[in-house]
């Protein structure tokens, strides 16, 4: 299915609309009242920029230091170059364990995952996964990809989980939101006890200490990272901070970008597997893979800054575009004014570079940025490669700009443009408003109308203002002598 | 007496002689001299902003060579032209030192209307009168391009008669962004219906807003739904005696 009628689709359906205007009217508010709170705000998110930037520009000496720090604490530290080299690290781990029977493996959210495609490689190879966090569960169940990058099951509304609780858990149909939470609760609980194998994302990792940090709200992804005999924790190689104050600036913004919370429910920090005689808990192996597919490309590339993005999905929430359609309209793995740059960086310009069209460029996910990322230019150089590569995803367009560059660049072609605008839309007109545009500009008079040009253009009212000025100021002088 | 360079947009020329004229007035009555570039045409930003950035540049080429040569503060009723003109063109022209040296004395001169009234000559009241209620709709070029918030509002709160009422949702796009109104007509079209419901909300009969895009956008939809509220350039109202 095309974008366009993606978007058509998405526009229509009526349970989306009502889910993704709540969604924009209560993250805005949270995440305003949030940073409202939050004492110099402006100054923690300039340092919280500084550190992405910091981090990012000597990214091959951090990345070292965390494998060192990581190794240090009892860890093993993988490198993926690619998505499939991803994969295979984890069946490798997977399967080189003998003593893992269970060919269950338990989930936290991690968009990297999903970027790669893990599930379907892992159940390809036999293995049950289960996605634990709960909105992640819902659309694994429902056989659909996140639709934001936090609140992954943001499109749909309560009703819809019932209807998919009662199909899929046995569930009674209630819309009753504890009753439904408990029975995914229940299920998933049963997963945890069973699962050898854990896979998390990691929000932050902490060069300095080899630390990985885990944010949720649901506790899930600690039960993924202690419970199973193995952790294997998917980093994409960009999420790397310096230290552990470092790691404190940012945890600042996080969660009061994408939930308006001070901190979440659960902020996990990993250092390291259990150390077998004094702790209680813990899996036995950590690993860790670092995951770059196309990350380094990137990082030399235009679209660079879009590296410092921390996964807040507050550009989601306010975009007024993504508003409309919401995520799986993109159908990219990462939606919205952020996924617009990310997804044609990683997955290229000629599938990927249309989404960018999609925006007003209003600049309000700019603004909520927490590390200020400038989207709308790196939207802007999308759209022009894109154009670069594939000539333009509109054939009208290319000819059209070329004519009005060849018209606007000198004054006669101007006046010409000026003169056939002037009659078409005098001739479509009535009371000075066009009702239809022919052709491409057509769209425009889907829901609006369109102003007749002045009979009059500016330029030629300002000269014969001064004409008029002109005459007066020499009958003027003429008196006077 | 201090002569400034008046730029009035293609959207301006060809739609809205008169708000080119109204700022004219205004400009005049704070005792400033207005040229107008005859030879001026357009900024460039559909090109650049669809993504084309060689046809772009040419016609910001056209802008540079007709206004390079001009001396004094370079003033246009249009806050998203501004911003193009100080942000777009250092980055069109950023292989290219020449002009990336024409296109930054060009920039550093030239300033949106009502910031240049409010920021640059200091003034908040242009001695302007309307009897009514207002409204406030900020261009998201001028509100996050140009990181203006109040200038307009300041002039607006001078302005005699007037009684200015909030309107909600006011920061959120009207969801023109050039070509996207056309492109994306549908979803542009969504975005435009929470604008009018927000501007039915105030009640205000006019909303004023600094940038001729928006306008006709909002104008448009309006006019389609059949409804009487307008939208109106701040050039207009201050303007009024």
């Amino acid at each position: 299915m095309s974008f366009s009628s993606r978007i058509t689709t998405a526009l229509a359906d009526s349970n989306l609309q009502v889910a993704l205007d709540g969604n924009f009217e209560r993250s805005r508010t949270q995440r305003m009242n949030a940073m409202a709170a939050l004492p110099n705000a402006d100054l923690v998110r300039d340092r919280a920029r500084a550190i992405r930037i910091e981090a990012l520009s000597r990214l091959d000496t951090y990345l070292l230091q965390l494998e060192a720090a990581v190794q240090a604490r009892g860890g093993v530290v993988h490198w993926a170059a690619t998505a499939a080299d991803a994969n295979r690290i984890v069946l490798e781990i997977v399967q080189r364990k003998g003593d893992v029977t269970s060919p269950l493996v338990a989930k936290s959210k991690s968009m990297v995952s999903e970027e790669i495609g893990l599930n379907a490689a892992l159940e390809k190879a036999g293995l049950r996964v289960v996605e634990t966090d709960l909105g992640e569960y819902i659309v694994q169940l429902r056989g659909e990809r996140p639709s934001h990058i936090v609140a992954t099951a943001i499109h749909l509304r309560r009703s819809d989980v019932a209807t998919l609780f009662e199909k899929h858990l046995g569930l009674p149909r209630t819309d009753d939101i504890p009753t439904l939470t408990a029975a995914a609760r229940k299920a998933l609980r049963e997963v945890f006890v069973k699962a050898d194998i854990g896979i998390s994302g990691v929000n932050f990792g902490v060069a300095e200490s080899g630390t990985l940090c885990l944010v949720t709200n649901e506790g899930n992804g600690r039960l993924c990272t202690t419970l199973p005999k193995v952790h294997i924790a998917l980093m994409g190689i960009e999420r790397v901070v310096p230290t552990l104050a470092d790691l404190e600036i940012m945890l600042r913004v996080l969660a009061r970008s994408a939930t308006g919370q001070k901190i979440t429910g659960y902020t996990n920090l990993l250092t390291g597997p259990r150390r077998r005689r004094d702790e209680p808990d813990g899996p036995d192996e950590l690993h860790l893979i670092l995951v770059d597919n196309g990350r380094s490309r990137v990082l030399g590339s235009e679209l660079a800054e879009s590296l410092l993005c921390i996964r807040c999905g507050a550009c989601l929430n306010i975009c007024p575009v993504y508003r409309e359609i919401g995520g799986h309209a993109y159908d990219a793995v990462y939606p919205g004014p952020i996924g617009a740059v990310v997804a044609p960086a990683l997955g290229g310009f000629t599938e990927f570079g249309e989404l960018a069209g999609a925006s007003s460029l209003c600049g309000a996910c700019q603004e909520v940025c927490p590390v200020r990322i400038d989207i709308p230019t790196m939207l802007l150089k999308v759209r022009s490669a894109h154009v670069e590569e594939t000539g333009g995803d509109a054939a009208w367009l290319g000819p059209a700009m070329k004519l009005w560059s060849f018209a606007m660049r000198s004054l006669p072609g101007y006046r010409l443009s000026l003169w056939l605008g002037r009659l078409g839309t005098r001739l479509l007109a009535r009371n000075g408003w066009v009702r239809r545009l022919p052709g491409p500009p057509g769209g425009w008079t889907q829901s609006r109308d369109f102003p007749a040009l002045a009979r009059k253009s500016f330029r030629a009212r300002f000269v014969e203002r001064q004409t008029t000025d002109d005459r007066r100021q020499t009958m003027d002088d003429k008196r006077k002598t | 007496m201090k002569t400034v360079q008046l730029f009035i947009t293609c959207i301006l020329d060809a739609l809205y002689p008169e708000i080119g004229e109204a700022a004219v007035t205004v400009l005049e009555r704070l005792g400033l001299r207005v040229e107008f570039p005859a030879a001026q045409t357009c900024c460039g930003q559909p090109g650049y902003n669809a993504g084309y950035r060689a046809e772009a540049r040419w016609v910001a080429l056209h802008f540079l060579d007709v206004f390079a040569e001009t001396d004094g503060p370079i003033v246009t009723p249009s806050g998203s032209c501004a911003a193009m003109i100080k942000h777009g063109y250092p980055d069109l022209f950023a292989d290219d030192p020449l002009n990336l040296l024409r296109a930054k004395a060009v920039a550093a001169r030239t300033f949106e209307f009502s910031q240049y009234l409010v920021r640059q000559l200091g003034v908040t009241d242009v001695g302007a009168r309307h009897d009514g209620v207002l409204t406030y709709h900020p261009s998201c070029h001028l509100l996050r391009g140009l990181n203006e918030r109040e200038a307009p509002l300041t002039l607006l709160r001078h302005v005699r008669g007037a009684t200015l009422v909030e309107l909600p949702g006011a920061e959120e796009c009207c969801g023109f962004g050039g070509l996207f109104s056309v492109k994306m007509a549908d979803v542009s079209s969504e975005i435009l219906a929470r604008k009018m419901s927000n501007l039915g909300v105030s009640a205000a009969p006019l909303a004023v807003t600094c940038d001729a895009g928006c306008l006709t956008h909002i104008n448009g939809g309006l006019h389609r739904a059949g409804v009487s509220q307008r939208v109106i350039h701040l050039a207009e109202i201050l303007a009024k005696q």
